[in-house]
């Protein structure tokens, strides 16, 4: 096996500066929005009593499912044993440490008493799996830093594998837990299902992968660093593998959803009478975030090429957005079903007059918030991949093949 | 008769006067209207009131919403109707007011009163 | 010497003496009434699950249109204090203030039937909401009335997203004023607890239970077979709403 070098991000000072500033703009910007909510208080958002999670928690639900499947590069090296993975490892769990904490933060700063966070973290109530959630997001952090460790001092690289298996199931529980934040509500239709869980695992797989795939080949790019074919083809056909994983368990959610009939409104809400949230789902969902990058990536043509494979990841990144809009907001926009064989016909807390689902519009504050975790996690890593070495000199066919010819 | 009622006068124009002497602005509390004010000492001896108020409160507060108990000397509403000031107009003024009992302590040290982003400021609830 | 005892007594002295003390019993009476409420009441040791507080909604008899149960909740708990902040949206604000009652009306999908009925907190007895705090601020108490301790609340608002009668409230705004019996803040979830200001001082009736004119809420303790909340439940067939939950609900309603 060929010596990996690794080496700082060697993109053009003037590039790199300008591409902090915008960034740590965005974050500015979202830093007042949490500012200004803080201050206020919620009314100014467009989250009320009925939409109790909104746009703050589609950002940081997506990152933090991203954050765990972003880890899975660096899995299939140490755990899976796959040495050609084994350069994107560093970058694969700086990754998961950045998109992990943008989350993070982003949630964090939407409490209604975020000053209050030390009580979060000294008074639990175990049987909540927010409770749990707190230990394991915290943990990861502190796994994965380890992690890193074994991989970056060389007296410790015998422990990569160790440490590759503890981050490897650490995550597995971390996604599990994360997808049961909504598995074990039983209150609402959308959720209560045994299959939340192992359906955000796999929507962690695609989407962390999708996001790994947009850094490395913007970073390499613009450093103009090889990336080779061989292991580019690997890394996009494992992208449609995922995507097409996600697309079964979202089958299976909602045909077995379709079959019960007490589900049938709820279905038809999400599939057909839904408005903005059957629109979200159809063209975000399924068709840009599933059906066209599995078109993309498994064309024979389209596949290889670089711009088709970026686009496709895109997509996957925008689905994933608009599944998780779905499932959070969605899920709570569809009233509750309080009165099985009744119709309400007046209620005084906007209980599904006649069916009416529960409205919610996206407050700008709310957006930036999100957003200005998103960039705070693209901050940290590109600074992190500047000074430090995260990123394989080179990931050419004769570095990385082990089949190449010599 | 007579006498009596000229006596019961000049009483009540002499606490008229006193009155009179606490001029200060509206709304700001007049000293020594606090019932706290004509104590000696707090629930516990001032020292201990100084160094240890927060943990009273903050015992109790756990024990009225727990378990329900409503017959202390430590609960926070108890503090705000003895400690309370009226103002020259004889309403209650903020008790966290800047200038008012608890704001006198907190200010000089620089620690943030939270109580009363919830609780009530005034006895009677304002 | 001794007094003379054929002299008349000090009509003057008397009257004046008598005159003082009305006057002073007039200014002190009131404090010592008031007093003797108040200390009678307080509760001074802690609650047991010797009780548990319950309420029977007998639908048959919630009026068209009324409010009154929900005005009076809005009353005793601070809640009609609230008001719309500057440059908050009308309609925006309806979906974000408190509500700890609300009158629902439903149509018999089948027979066209009509009912009405308040809904509040049910006081469940396997609550979701408290399952899913993480920090254990709601939670049940050994009364049985579900509440939120607002000192441990992160405003988080998972107990909203699994209660399954929506009955909670997030506080949106600024408060800038409260009762001293109860507190509320921004940042905090909060819902029915039963008027438990009245229940920790001696109070026996909850503020809808007293508003209602129709005599459609009943409240009292479900563990005392004598009480007229036992005695009702015993009476009138009832259910708990999504009683499949099996959470076990402290609010029953008949005819529904």
């Amino acid at each position: 096996m060929k010596k990996i070098h690794y080496r700082e991000w060697g993109i053009d000072s003037p590039r790199y500066w300008g591409l902090l500033a915008v960034l740590a703009a965005i974050v500015a910007v979202g830093g007042f929005a949490v500012l200004y909510m803080e201050h206020e208080g919620h009314w100014v958002t467009g989250m009320t009593n009925q939409v109790v999670w909104g746009m703050p928690h589609v950002f940081a639900i997506f990152l933090i499912v991203a954050a765990s499947g972003a880890l899975n590069v660096a899995s299939i090296a140490s755990v899976f044993g796959q040495t050609m993975y084994k350069p994107l490892a560093r970058l694969s769990g700086l990754l998961a440490i950045t998109l992990l904490v943008g989350g993070l933060l982003v949630l964090v700063l939407d409490l209604g008493q975020p000053s209050r966070l030390i009580v979060a973290m000294t008074t639990y109530n175990f049987k909540s799996i927010f409770a749990w959630n707190i230990y394991l997001y915290v943990g990861f952090l502190g796994i994965v830093v380890v992690y890193l460790f074994t991989m970056m001092e060389r007296k410790a690289n015998g422990f990569t594998k160790g440490a590759g298996v503890v981050a490897f199931v650490w995550r597995l529980a971390l996604t599990t837990g994360t997808g049961s934040i909504f598995g074990f509500l039983v209150a609402r239709q959308a959720y209560d299902a045994a299959i939340m869980a192992p359906m955000f695992i796999i929507m962690s797989f695609a989407y962390g992968l999708a996001l790994y795939l947009l850094v490395l080949m913007f970073t390499f790019n613009t450093d103009d660093r090889p990336l080779g074919d061989v292991l580019l083809r690997r890394m996009k056909n494992l992208l449609g593998v995922f995507v097409a994983a996600v697309f079964y368990f979202t089958l299976v959610y909602h045909l077995t959803n379709l079959y019960g009939t007490e589900n049938h409104e709820f279905e038809l809400f999400m599939l057909r009478d839904g408005g903005i949230y059957t629109a979200i789902f159809w063209v975000g969902w399924v068709l840009l975030g599933m059906l066209v990058p599995m078109g993309i990536l498994f064309h024979p043509a389209l596949g290889m090429q670089r711009g088709a494979i970026i686009l496709a990841a895109l997509f996957v990144v925008l689905g994933g957005l608009s599944a998780i809009y779905v499932i959070v907001i969605g899920g709570q926009a569809f009233p509750l079903s309080m009165f099985p064989a009744h119709t309400i016909i007046e209620s005084g807390n906007f209980d599904g007059v006649n069916g009416m689902v529960r409205s919610y519009s996206p407050s700008l504050p709310e957006f930036l918030l999100g957003l200005g975790g998103f960039a705070l996690a693209l901050l940290v890593t590109f600074i992190a991949v500047r000074m430090m070495q995260f990123l394989p000199y080179s990931l050419a066919d004769e570095v990385t093949d082990p089949h190449h010819a010599k | 008769m007579k006498r009596n009622f000229g006596l019961s006068l000049l009483l009540v124009l002499c606490l008229g006067l006193l009155g009179g002497l606490g001029m200060v602005h509206a709304g700001e509390g007049v000293k020594g209207s606090a019932k706290a004010d004509k104590l000696d000492a707090c629930v516990a001896p001032t020292a201990f009131m100084r160094r240890n108020h927060f943990e009273l409160i903050k015992h109790q507060r756990h024990i009225t919403v727990h378990e329900g108990i409503r017959k202390t000397d430590h609960s926070l509403a108890g503090c705000v109707d003895c400690h309370v000031r009226k103002d020259a107009q004889g309403s209650h003024v903020p008790v966290n007011t800047p200038g008012e009992f608890c704001a006198g302590c907190h200010q000089f040290t620089g620690t943030t009163l939270d109580c009363f982003t919830c609780h009530a400021t005034k006895p009677t609830g304002n | 010497m001794s007094q003379p005892t054929d002299q008349p007594t000090n009509k003057h002295r008397r009257e004046f003496l008598a005159g003082a003390a009305a006057v002073t019993a007039t200014a002190i009476a009131p404090g010592v009434f008031l007093q003797s409420v108040a200390d009678a009441a307080p509760r001074a040791s802690a609650v047991t699950d010797d009780v548990r507080y319950g309420m029977l909604i007998d639908t048959t008899k919630c009026a068209d249109g009324c409010n009154d149960c929900v005005s009076a909740c809005d009353k005793e708990n601070g809640i009609d204090l609230l008001s719309k902040p500057e440059g908050a949206s009308e309609e925006l604000w309806e979906m974000q203030r408190p509500r700890w009652i609300r009158t629902v009306k439903l149509k018999n999908n089948l027979t066209g039937r009509v009912t009405s009925l308040p809904m509040m907190c049910q006081h469940c007895e396997h609550p979701p909401c408290v399952d899913v705090c993480p920090t254990g601020a709601s939670f049940r108490r050994a009364d049985g009335i579900v509440m939120v301790d607002r000192h441990t609340c992160i405003g988080c608002r998972y107990c909203m997203m699994a209660c399954p009668y929506n009955a909670r409230s997030f506080i949106h705004e600024n408060i800038q004023t409260t009762l001293t019996a109860v507190p509320r803040g921004k940042g905090c979830v909060e819902s029915c607890t039963f008027c438990v200001q009245r229940r920790d001082n001696g109070g026996t009736t909850t503020a809808c239970q007293d508003a209602c004119t129709q005599g459609a809420i009943v409240f009292g303790d479900l563990k005392d077979p004598d009480s007229a909340v036992s005695q009702a439940m015993a009476k009138y067939p009832n259910v708990q709403i999504r009683a499949d939950l099996k959470l076990n609900t402290g609010v029953r309603y008949t005819d529904v």
